[in-house]
């Protein structure tokens, strides 16, 4: 007796488990039960579980009879004419979708080849065992699973060209790759999803190998010869919007020019961009505090009658600008409306990024690095046959994370590259690395991938023969650009007068409770209250009864008590505005904090 | 040689008794009184050396070293969970356990060394099984219930009979307390129930076999498991549970080395200079284990400040942090609002002289570069 559960719940149970269990993956296969019904028999629990509810991941099997898989030339024929569809495999049994579960179960064979009669089920593909971001790996049964995941996650991070109609497209933080290039080591993923029409990385000439300090930890070295030519270059677009909105009464926003007699109106040089209609003109050049559009607003409350006459003097200026640290060149305008009906004005501003120290850049192998230099075309070591490399990779990179997959794509590009043709790197399909290499020789070079390179800068020869060869690389969507941030003074917070968080806000760094620690530890007092003077206040005390007083100005300003009003000494006293701040809230919790002042001297 | 005493009399004061006895022992007994006069001299000046100067933040930088190790620890306490023989907290919970004081600890267990020659392997073994806590069920070979005659009979084995030291009328003794409304005989190694009364409730015979079963019949209370193992020359017995005050009690035990890792229970027994010594020993042991260093001045001055009063206190709010003197740093911690109602229903007055206060109201910390008093005269 075996008990059976259904999405968990227990419903009963049955004499024989395994006929059970077979009896419903024959009617799921016949069709009269539904393909997304899986089951599964745990023989060591005695327990059946069926499945049908949502949210579990599942994958195509192709299904095995009698060590013969079910899917034979003829379906494979009518495929290729059309005839049939995927839908009719898996209509018709042939195809099944399985679960984690009922995966258990199952005992599949990764190639036709490898069938005997215990198979249940055959791979669609050998490769099919990895997802689709995962097989972009190239080489990837070199590798360590972990270093698959990360170049998977990487790739998804990299610039290309995500759409051929980004030209009128207002995407958030879209950004475009400059002559992005096909990869010279595919695998037959790339061709499955159409790689070739969105690619998003560039071949670049890889050295692995150390100069001066520059690549150490996960550091890359860029050649600026390489990057002045184009290497890497991307465009950075981001846009810009500004609504006409409807209040109550019939008042509205107004897209325009203000006026100068308008609420907050900024300096004229401040609206020099703008057209006519209140917009920017495409192709203007925008720094920080440019208005992109300018708009006015009716004001915020409305008091009697004669405000309703709308001039232009009571309106408020609410343009839309440019934030801190943003500029950009106005690209392309778009005047529509939203669902509500409202006008909608849309900018979009771009920027050319070129490669620059603190960028990001990454191989398909989970092997990103930062740009630590990017050194004269002069001064980089090249090879005796002539060659530069674009990019130096470290050398040290590659033996704690085993990316060997990095290494052989590096020959494998190689071979590509002067061999005029594509390089498949397919997992457990892929070229033999041997191969490569005897079509190395054949092409004229190392067998190894090695070859003797000079140093630029010296014209010596270097010691060591390096690895050198052809990539793909790509370059991610972290810039310096848009994080590179550092600030003196600049604003604080209204509530506690402390500096804002944050690069939008122009913010501080904040030197937080632990690092406080480290200058109580060494003593230096008198250091940690200059740091933490940002928020420092000269409050007015009250000696008699210690409560904070204020400037009076009826009488010519003067700091009073609120207890003891002009018959009482005050006291300034220094002291951080969030303290005064707390003493406010425990007054507010009904408690007299009073504060007993003593002469310092 | 009178003059040496003489000497090293005069500098009684001066310098710790475990650093003159030190000197006393190694200093030949032909050397002149001018020769200890200097080793003294000198030793003074290395110990005044090595005193911590005045105004130094001797607690902040205690937490830092304590801390910034900690941060370390959190992932390597999965590792070594369960590799030991009797399942230990180590890590970062040992250590939170130790500094909060906590009442109730996860794996209380004893370490029992014994007096020569119940130390050595052939009696250990015995040792640790009296020791054990032992219940009825656990001596049962076979229960069998006779339901015509409507008794319960209990076979014995007489291997751990034998083994545990046991007598079967003592253990009939033990058993009858508890087996009340039934007549109870013994033969051999075999216990017999009979119901008392004429009832035909089979039920009651079953209830008195769970019953019995769970009965204490030997060994030492609250001592789980055991675990004779070797440490150096001599074997030692591991616990899992604690009972320090009735091991201590028993005439194999050496009393000078055996401890227990429970902190009230050793306060209890042993007072709170042990518990001290308790505490600075499970901390280290911890970070030892760990890999890491720490010098052991760092748990020694936390250690001081738990069990300053006579009473073990938890870095917590209810233990060191609520004996503060500010207001302002009790509310920081934990609880704020809690702290600032009480404060002002006592009237309390904080005479902001210590550190966190003065970071809070941005005035000068009283150390280092804020106590110039330590230099100058103020005022």
């Amino acid at each position: 007796m075996t008990d059976v559960f259904i999405n968990a719940k227990y419903v009963g149970k049955v004499d024989n488990a395994s006929t059970y269990v077979q009896d419903i993956r024959d009617l799921r296969r016949k069709g009269s039960l539904s393909i997304e019904v899986n089951v599964y028999f745990n023989e060591r629990a005695n327990e059946i579980y069926l499945w049908t509810d949502s949210g579990r991941a599942r994958r195509p099997l192709i299904v095995v009879k009698n060590g013969k898989s079910l899917l034979t030339e003829k379906h494979i024929q009518q495929l290729t004419s059309n005839e049939i569809t995927w839908a009719d495999l898996v209509r018709q049994g042939i195809v099944e979708y399985i679960d984690a579960g009922e995966e258990e179960n199952a005992f599949v064979a990764y190639n036709m080849e490898d069938l005997t009669g215990e198979h249940t089920h055959l791979e669609i593909e050998s490769f099919a065992i990895s997802g689709i971001t995962a097989s972009l790996v190239p080489f990837g049964n070199y590798t360590p699973s972990s270093r698959l995941i990360i170049g998977s996650k990487n790739q998804k991070q990299s610039l290309g060209f995500y759409a051929a109609n980004y030209h009128i497209r207002m995407d958030m933080d879209a950004n475009l790759l400059h002559y992005p290039h096909v990869p010279i080591v595919k695998t037959a993923i790339h061709d499955v999803t159409n790689y070739e029409e969105h690619p998003s990385g560039q071949n670049m000439i890889v050295a692995i190998m150390c100069y001066d300090g520059y690549n150490m930890e996960d550091g890359v070295i860029l050649n600026k010869g390489s990057v002045q030519r184009g290497l890497a270059r991307s465009t950075y677009f981001q846009p810009v919007s500004a609504e006409e909105l409807r209040y109550s009464g019939g008042l509205i926003d107004e897209v325009s020019v203000p006026d100068k007699e308008v609420k907050g109106y900024r300096t004229e040089g401040d609206y020099a961009f703008l057209e006519g209609d209140g917009i920017i003109y495409p192709e203007a050049e925008l720094k920080e505090g440019n208005v992109v559009i300018g708009r006015t607003s009716p004001p915020r409350f409305l008091s009697g009658l004669d405000e309703y006459n709308l001039s232009a003097a009571i309106r408020r200026e609410s343009s839309i600008s440019l934030k801190h640290g943003e500029e950009g060149i106005a690209d392309f305008v778009a005047i529509t409306e939203n669902e509500e009906g409202n006008k909608l004005v849309q900018v979009r501003l771009r920027q050319e990024r070129i490669p620059e120290i603190g960028d990001k850049f990454t191989s398909r192998h989970g092997q990103k690095g930062v740009t630590g230099v990017l050194v004269p075309q002069s001064d980089v070591p090249f090879s005796t046959s002539g060659v530069v490399p674009d990019l130096i990779f470290t050398p040290h990179g590659v033996s704690s994370r085993m990316t060997i997959s990095h290494l052989i794509e590096l020959v494998g590009g190689k071979v590509g590259a002067l061999g005029g043709r594509f390089v498949d790197g397919t997992l457990f399909k892929s070229e033999k690395e041997e191969d490569l290499r005897k079509e190395l020789v054949e092409l004229g070079f190392n067998e190894d991938g090695k070859e003797v390179f000079v140093d630029g800068r010296t014209g010596k020869q270097m010691l060591a023969r390096i690895y050198v060869g052809n990539m793909y690389y790509l370059r991610l969507r972290h810039m310096v650009a848009n994080k590179m941030q550092s600030r003196a003074r600049g604003p604080i917070q209204l509530l506690t007068r402390q500096p804002t968080e944050g690069k939008a806000k122009e913010g501080g760094l904040r030197l937080g409770e632990m690092e406080k620690d480290t200058f109580i530890a060494h003593g230096a007092s008198l250091l940690l209250k200059e740091r933490f003077n940002a928020d420092r206040a000269v409050i007015p005390i009250c000696e008699q009864s210690g409560l904070m007083g204020f400037y009076d100005a009826r009488k010519g300003g003067r700091a009073v008590s609120p207890l003891h009003g002009d018959n009482s000494d005050m006291a300034n006293v220094e002291m951080s505005y969030a303290f005064k701040l707390l003493l406010d809230e425990i007054r507010s919790l009904g408690v007299y904090a009073k504060l007993n002042l003593k002469n310092k001297y | 040689m009178a003059d040496h005493r003489k000497i090293l009399n005069s500098y009684k004061n001066k310098l710790p008794p475990s650093i003159l006895d030190e000197i006393k022992e190694t200093f030949p007994a032909t050397g002149s009184d001018a020769k200890l006069t200097e080793v003294l001299d000198r030793t003074m000046q290395s110990y005044e050396d090595a005193k911590i100067n005045p105004g130094e933040c001797v607690g902040l930088v205690s937490a830092e070293s304590i801390g910034e190790p900690g941060t370390q620890m959190t992932l390597n306490t999965f590792h070594l969970a369960g590799v030991a023989e009797v399942q230990v907290t180590t890590g970062l919970p040992r250590i939170i356990e130790i500094f909060d004081a906590q009442k109730t600890i996860k794996t209380p267990m004893m370490e029992i060394y014994l007096n020569s020659p119940h130390n050595k392997l052939e009696n250990i073994g015995k040792f640790a099984a009296r020791i054990k806590e032992k219940v009825f069920g656990e001596l049962v070979q076979e229960f069998s219930l006779n339901i015509f005659e409507q008794t319960l009979t209990a076979k014995l084995s007489k291997d751990l009979l034998e083994n545990f030291d046991l007598d079967v009328k003592e253990l009939v003794k033990t058993v009858k307390t508890k087996a009340k409304g039934f007549n109870i005989e013994s033969e051999d190694n075999i216990i017999t129930f009979f119901q008392k009364g004429k009832t035909e409730e089979i039920k009651e015979l079953y209830n008195l076999k769970e019953k019995i079963k769970v009965i204490k019949v030997g060994g030492v209370k609250g001592i789980s498991q055991v675990l004779p193992v070797k440490r150096g020359e001599e074997y030692i017995i591991l616990t899992a549970g604690t009972n320090l005050k009735d091991i201590l009690g028993l005439t194999e035990v050496d009393s000078t080395r055996t401890v227990c890792n429970d902190l009230y229970e050793t306060f209890e027994v042993l007072g709170i200079e042990a518990t001290r010594q308790l505490i600075i020993d499970e901390v280290y042991k911890v970070i030892e284990s760990q890999g890491l260093n720490v010098n052991i001045r760092h748990i020694m001055l936390v250690a001081d400040i738990m069990c300053a009063n006579g009473q073990v206190k938890g870095i917590t709010r209810y233990g060191v942090v609520s004996e503060k003197a500010s207001v302002l740093a009790r509310a920081s911690f934990e609880t704020p609002i809690k702290h600032l109602i009480n404060a002002a229903l006592e009237g309390e007055i904080d005479n902001l002289s210590s550190v966190v206060e003065n970071v809070m109201i941005n005035q000068p910390v009283p150390l280092g570069t804020g106590l110039p008093g330590l230099v100058t005269k103020m005022k």
